[in-house]
């Protein structure tokens, strides 16, 4: 029955695998979305920077509250989110060679989330909902804006639900057989984390919708924050899989990179799924209403089990990359291996700049800001932004984008346009984030606050002065929001235009059969129709 | 490789460097947890504080009451709006000897009353808010806490520097955020 399906899978030249064409349309449309979501966060977070730089001041008080909703929304929810369903999409057929079980469903969960998107991007561009990110009641928003989450949210459940299903079905047809690729099974654990985060999402926005609509009297603020962090954080937690899986994934492609111990890095992503998603509650450290020993053990990680897992990972996808570089020949002294790794690359150095500025950056920061003592020093001041600026940008959006110079010409089937500019773009961006970063870690060591429209405080009862080194701090947050802002115009503009007018790499058609079917049909054998 | 399917017998142990390292992982895991309750124990600056329910009605007459008792003089403080610029009163209120409990109400956008303490004697601020989401950041401290409406945050807090302090709001409260600033004063 299975083997109806054998036309519909072309052959991947370079990596050899077989690619399911209605898995690969619907990764196509994903990641396109993605991208114009990148698109629009950008262009409001370069509109944010240049305005909290205080010397250039550049929008009024309600546009930039607006436009910081609309930053996070965009890209921490529906850029991550969009890039990771076509992640899904491809860990799931692609690199198990499998077929799609149901291209109609996966066309409905996408349209579900993109009307959710857009419904809630309407809502905040309308001014209907000047909530931010976190609509903390008791501030209020139209409903239609939590309703526009509760969609997006549901198709991606969905879809995590249609990526279960594909494994079923690769395993059941005799598509795949064994142990899943390292690739698959760090996205895996990516769904499970996204199960907890969606639900604890509808658990959150459900009840404040309704309070929205009239049906609720009062959502209870501590309560709502608990349950919140339970899904922003813990989203930020399938960004971390996603991540790390696709540097194994990018160490593959770039230098044929192989997992030096398979026990050692499993056991890592493991540990993810145990200790991370608890990590939630470094959001309520100064919060009324918990005691010490639930402070201390959700943001330890239980016992930084998810910290150790980070660490292994930091051990063995450089010790993958030298090992592979060392069986090439580059054996020379400590380092040869490393300076003659494929820099000009685009995936490459993105990769192994998201590896250090996420490791060195946003891992160390995190680790120091989630403990109790010091998060008094930092709650709601720009280190958390500081912080997450070098997690989510710096490493996940950095490592999806590098991921995207192979996912053009491999999956979109496109010659890529503007090869020359993307050699260069991961290091602009990272440069850029790290800069901005490093600015806003040290104003918020300084006191200065998060989402603030005025620091001179010019319209206040008083004015606070901040010293001197605070408002260079600003100026660096202006600057490498500059510098990183062109590196993701490049981007853009490099995805956009190949993913439209690039050449068109005519497919490899190839019958594929399930290489482990039972009921007779031996290996590679034309069904019985 | 990371996107084809691992040999069979993938369960194998860990190689000498690999062990030493996760001998390492796991020292300092465990080095960094045994710090958080040991700082419970011997720090001076945590943030595990009392915390009572409290009704915003209820907690604004306990405010008012303590203002009414212990206000010594209002301060006069300019505040502009657009090009106009406009007086307002702030009451100043110190505790009188023996008063231990100060309260501390957070509204849009303001925090009131402004206090005037003494250098180290020992208080219990009470915290909570009337209506949005308030961030009470200390500066230029950078002391940090959340301050919720239907929660009394308790903080026990003995000045040790004299002179005037800051509190800003960092959290968002809507369109007037910004303009949320408080004001302790502490007196030898």
């Amino acid at each position: 029955m299975a083997n109806n399906y054998a036309s519909e899978f072309r052959t991947c030249e370079t990596t050899g695998l077989k690619v399911h064409l209605p898995a690969e349309r619907l990764f196509y449309v994903n990641a396109v979305v993605a991208v114009v979501c990148l698109l629009i966060g950008g262009i409001m977070a370069i509109l944010i920077a240049l305005t909290r730089w205080q010397a250039v001041h550049l929008l009024p008080a309600d546009l930039f509250y607006r436009f910081v909703t609309a930053h996070g929304m965009n890209m921490l929810v529906f850029w991550i989110v969009f890039f990771e369903m076509a992640g899904l999409l491809f860990a799931s057929t692609a690199v198990l060679g499998s077929r799609l079980p149901a291209p109609k469903f996966g066309w409905f969960n996408f349209l579900l989330m993109l009307v959710g998107a857009i419904l809630t991007n309407i809502m905040i561009f309308t001014g209907e909902a000047d909530v931010l990110f976190t609509s903390y009641p008791p501030l209020k928003a139209h409903p239609h804006y939590y309703l526009g989450i509760i969609l997006f949210a549901v198709g991606a459940l969905f879809a995590c639900i249609h990526f279960m299903a594909t494994l079923v079905v690769a395993k059941k047809e005799g598509y795949h057989k064994g142990s899943y690729p390292l690739f698959t099974f760090g996205i895996l654990i990516a769904v499970i984390l996204a199960f907890f985060t969606l639900l604890m999402g509808a658990g959150t926005y459900v009840p404040t919708w309704l309070w929205a609509m009239g049906f609720l009297e009062n959502i209870e603020p501590g309560l709502y924050r608990l349950g919140f962090w339970g899904f922003g954080h813990a989203a930020q937690q399938i960004n971390l899989a996603a991540m790390v899986s696709i540097w194994y994934l990018i160490g593959t492609l770039t230098v044929g990179a192989v997992p030096v111990n398979e026990k050692f890095s499993r056991g890592a992503f493991l540990l993810y799924l145990v200790g991370i998603n608890v990590a939630s509650a470094h959001h309520l450290l100064v919060d009324p209403g918990y005691s010490a020993s639930y402070r201390i053990f959700n943001t330890s990680y239980i016992i930084y089990a998810a910290t150790i897992g980070s660490m292994i990972h930091a051990f063995s996808i450089p010790a993958a990359i030298e090992t592979a570089q060392r069986a090439k020949g580059f054996t020379n002294g400590l380092f040869e291996w490393l300076t003659k790794a494929p820099w000009g690359n685009p995936a490459f150095a993105g990769m192994a700049l998201s590896i250090v500025i996420f490791g060195f950056g946003g891992g160390v920061t995190g680790v120091t800001q989630g403990v109790e003592q010091i998060n008094i020093m930092a709650h709601n001041t720009l280190r958390l932004p500081g912080h997450f600026h070098v997690t989510v940008v710096g490493g996940s959006t950095l490592a999806f984008m590098s991921l995207t110079y192979y996912a053009l010409p491999l999956v979109m089937r496109r010659k890529l346009i503007g090869a020359a500019f993307a050699k260069y773009q991961p290091w602009i961006f990272a440069i850029g984030i790290s800069i901005m970063s490093t600015g806003m870690s040290f104003a918020g060591i300084l006191g200065v606050p998060r989402r603030h429209y005025d620091i001179s405080f010019s319209s206040a009862v008083f004015q606070v002065p901040f010293s001197a080194t605070a408002t260079t701090m600003m100026g660096l947050v202006g600057l490498g929001a500059i510098i990183a802002f062109v590196g993701l115009l490049i981007y853009c503009l490099i995805a956009a235009l190949t993913a439209f007018f690039g050449e068109r790499i005519p497919p490899k058609m190839e019958l594929h059969y399930p290489p482990h079917a039972k009921e007779g049909a031996a290996a590679g054998a034309p069904a019985q129709a | 490789m990371s996107i084809f399917i691992p040999e069979k017998h993938w369960w194998k142990p860990l190689g000498p460097d690999e062990k030493l390292w996760f001998k390492i992982c796991v020292a300092t895991g465990l080095a960094l947890f045994a710090m958080m309750p040991l700082w419970n124990l011997a720090g001076k600056q945590n943030p595990t504080h009392e915390s009572y329910m409290v009704t915003p009605e209820q907690f604004n007459e306990l405010t008012e009451k303590f203002v009414a008792e212990n206000k010594v003089r209002d301060e006069v403080v300019k505040q502009k709006f657009g090009d106009a610029v406009i007086e307002r009163r702030i009451p100043v209120v110190h505790p009188k000897p023996g008063v231990k409990d100060v309260y501390l109400r957070a509204r849009a956008w303001e925090f009131y009353p402004i206090l005037e303490l003494d250098k180290g004697r020992e208080y219990r601020v009470h915290m909570s808010s009337m209506d949005y989401q308030h961030g009470f950041s200390l500066q230029p401290q950078n002391i940090n806490f959340q301050i919720l409406a239907g929660h009394d945050l308790v903080v026990t807090m003995t000045p040790r520097e004299s002179g005037n302090f800051y509190i800003i709001c960092n959290e968002y409260c809507a369109i007037g955020h910004h303009t949320m600033i408080g004001k302790i004063i502490v007196k030898e």
